[in-house]
């Protein structure tokens, strides 16, 4: 399998009065053809400053693409000036996004909002794209597509915007999907519902995912890949099956056991100690550290940054000896 | 009575909504509604177009030429007839002024003035103010930063100074006027449609439509314009009445409309100098203009309820 998208030490920094915020520091992933590829991690992580970048969505200034490449069908996405960007976007790479009650334009009807991007990237005329558009909707499993298609955003549900915005990202049959926290906002069931949609429409078109997530639990059900992310940094990254049965970083076990359900009843739910380090003021060594119980931060790296190294098949880890449970491979 | 408990699977499977057979009614139907509802901003939006009515087909209707002198019936009540050389008599309804000329066919020529000047002035300063403030809110940074920085130059200019210079420089004339007006109304509009942007700029559907690959120009016409108009239309149904107070100051100053035009402003200029004697010249002016400007502050209102987000839906 060839990979779709190749991304090797992407680094963005965002330059504030406060100082140089390394939002994302060295991150390389790979994304395979029909797979899908998690990124987990806690709020202001970078997970999501990885994927806004690959498509040249953050904003600039204060933020700045500072190394890497990104291998999207020969070409690299971060070299690209916007004009060729602007062609990739919304018809071979798509993203949905968290907040389905906001990525909707309130003014427009639903269906000139879908049909914009075969508009736009196929040129099609206004009556053969608002049919496809239909067609879209009934996909997404929204009843009576054709009078919806009539609607405004505010006449819809959450858990429909956010089929709407599915089926605009899926319209031009792009190669990738990026959905960045896609069911957050979302309803339990209605979380459980879109997730359905969005694995039953990937087996079906055959896309490449990207899924940003906090929640393990969802990257459990859909990703086949899962990236673990901290402080702007990979910290993990294995197929999903090896990764929940023998997480080896701290982080991600940490991860783990903040899952509710994994927890006995009656118990206090655990939480991470601490709070993510202030990127703009990283510690040397190893990110993770002061979050370490105190026997632990004694073993962690403090001069130097933890590399990542394959710990065993096709699973990497940062080799922080504090950090990494099971011994270093190598 | 049995309730159908929904089948397990209508978890994952989407349960068919109940869904209104008709077509969807969009934010601006739903404001025309809530528009309706409010009986003063009717009553006065009527008003508003008899009076439009009135200055711009009135003339033919009197019948008097607003610039026909009569010496004999000089600032005569209203009410007062005059016989015509073809031994017809036809009345002044609202009398006349101190150089015979009928009052109502002069309200009426003054109340084309005004309004034009009310509504062209504000259509300029709607025009520039939008484009720029979009522009500045949408890009941000520095840009947005040397574009303000012109705005509060700008702002601190001194109207009046900034007229009299304009007049001193090249002459007076009404095209003048428009642009003076115009120059200083825009920055106000600039800056609301500024704040507007930069709060809508950060919205989902705006990152949205930069990941469907639309251009900068596309997003701001199609997505950020349109959601910002609400505001801004209210903003210049408030800036009418201000420019036509503006008009009425500066020809009051004698800077504005020169005579034998007229516009609202020199009648009651005229007005007020004879008050004593022809109180008439001075009220039916005055009636005139504060009823319109009473009216476009009531439509304004009117207008700002209907189109408030926070009283709508969602």
């Amino acid at each position: 399998m060839s990979a779709v998208l190749d991304v090797k030490d992407l680094q963005v920094s965002f330059h504030t009065r406060n100082g140089v915020v390394r939002a994302v520091d060295k991150v390389s992933l790979k994304v395979e053809a029909g797979q899908t590829v998690g990124i987990v991690g806690e709020s202001g992580s970078g997970k999501s400053v990885t994927c806004y970048s690959l498509l040249g969505l953050i904003p600039s200034p204060p933020g700045k693409i500072e190394g890497g490449s990104a291998m999207f069908g020969g070409m690299d996405l971060l070299k690209l000036p916007e004009k060729e960007l602007q062609k990739v976007r919304g018809s071979r790479i798509s993203m949905i996004f968290q907040d389905p009650m906001t990525s909707l334009n309130p003014f427009l009807k639903i269906g000139t909002q879908l049909v914009e991007p075969l508009r736009l990237h196929k040129g099609m005329d206004k009556a053969a794209a608002w049919k496809q558009g239909i067609e879209a909707l009934k996909e997404v499993g929204i009843p009576e597509a054709a009078t919806r298609m009539d609607q405004y955003p505010h006449e819809f549900s959450g858990g429909m915007r956010q089929r709407v915005m599915i089926a605009m990202a899926l319209i031009t049959r792009p190669e990738l999907l990026i959905a960045d926290e896609p069911t957050t906002a979302l309803d339990v069931t209605i979380q459980q519902q879109v997730l359905d949609l969005i694995k039953d429409l990937q087996k079906r078109l055959g896309i490449a995912v990207v899924f940003i997530t906090h929640d393990l639990a969802v990257v459990h059900e859909v990703c086949d890949v899962v990236n673990v992310m901290y402080a702007g940094r990979l910290v993990e990254s294995a197929p999903a099956a090896e990764l929940f049965a023998h997480p080896r970083h701290a982080y991600t076990r940490a991860l783990m056991r903040s899952i509710p359900a994994l927890q006995k009843k009656g118990e206090p739910l655990y939480t991470i100690p601490g709070l993510p380090p202030d990127l703009s003021h990283l510690p040397a060594g190893c990110s993770f550290r002061p979050r370490q119980t105190p026997d632990r931060q004694l073993l962690c790296l403090r001069d130097q940054r933890p590399p990542l190294v394959e710990v065993s098949p096709g699973h990497w880890a940062q080799a922080c000896p504090g950090c990494v449970e099971g011994g270093i491979l190598s | 009575m049995s309730t159908v408990l929904p089948a397990a699977d209508s978890l994952t499977t989407p349960s068919p909504l109940p869904v209104p057979a008709r077509a969807g009614r969009s934010l601006w139907q739903d404001a025309w509604a809530r528009l309706r509802k409010n009986h003063l901003a009717v009553v006065c939006g009527v008003v508003l177009i008899a009076i439009v009515l009135i200055c711009f087909i009135g003339p033919f209707l009197t019948g008097w030429n607003p610039e026909t002198t009569n010496l004999a019936l000089k600032a005569s009540p209203p009410g007062t007839a005059e016989t015509l050389t073809d031994g017809s008599v036809r009345t002044h309804l609202l009398g006349t002024d101190t150089l015979g000329r009928d009052l109502l066919t002069r309200i009426m020529r003054g109340g084309q003035v005004s309004l034009m000047v009310g509504m062209v002035a504000t259509g300029v300063a709607l025009l520039i103010g939008v484009a720029y403030g979009a522009a500045a809110g949408y890009l941000g940074g520095r840009t947005d930063a040397v574009m303000m920085r012109a705005v509060d130059v700008l702002y601190a200019l001194p109207f009046m100074i900034f007229v009299i210079l304009l007049t001193t420089m090249f002459g007076k004339s009404m095209l003048l006027m428009y642009i003076a007006i115009g120059a200083v109304e825009w920055l106000t509009m600039s800056r609301i449609v500024r704040a507007q942007v930069q709060g809508l700029a950060r919205q989902e559907f705006v990152d949205a439509a930069r990941s469907l690959g639309l251009s900068t120009a596309v997003i701001l016409r199609r997505h950020i314009i349109p959601n910002v108009l609400g505001p801004v239309i209210v903003y210049a149904t408030l800036t009418v009445p201000a420019v036509m107070l503006l008009e009425a100051a500066l020809s009051f100053l004698g800077l504005g409309v020169q005579p034998p035009d007229s516009s609202w402003g020199t009648l009651i200029d005229d007005g007020a100098t004879n008050m004593e004697t022809s109180v008439w010249l001075l009220a039916w002016p005055a009636a005139f203009f504060s009823v319109t400007l009473f009216c476009l502050n009531f439509v304004g209102d009117g207008l700002r309820d209907a189109l408030d987000v926070r009283s709508g839906k969602d």
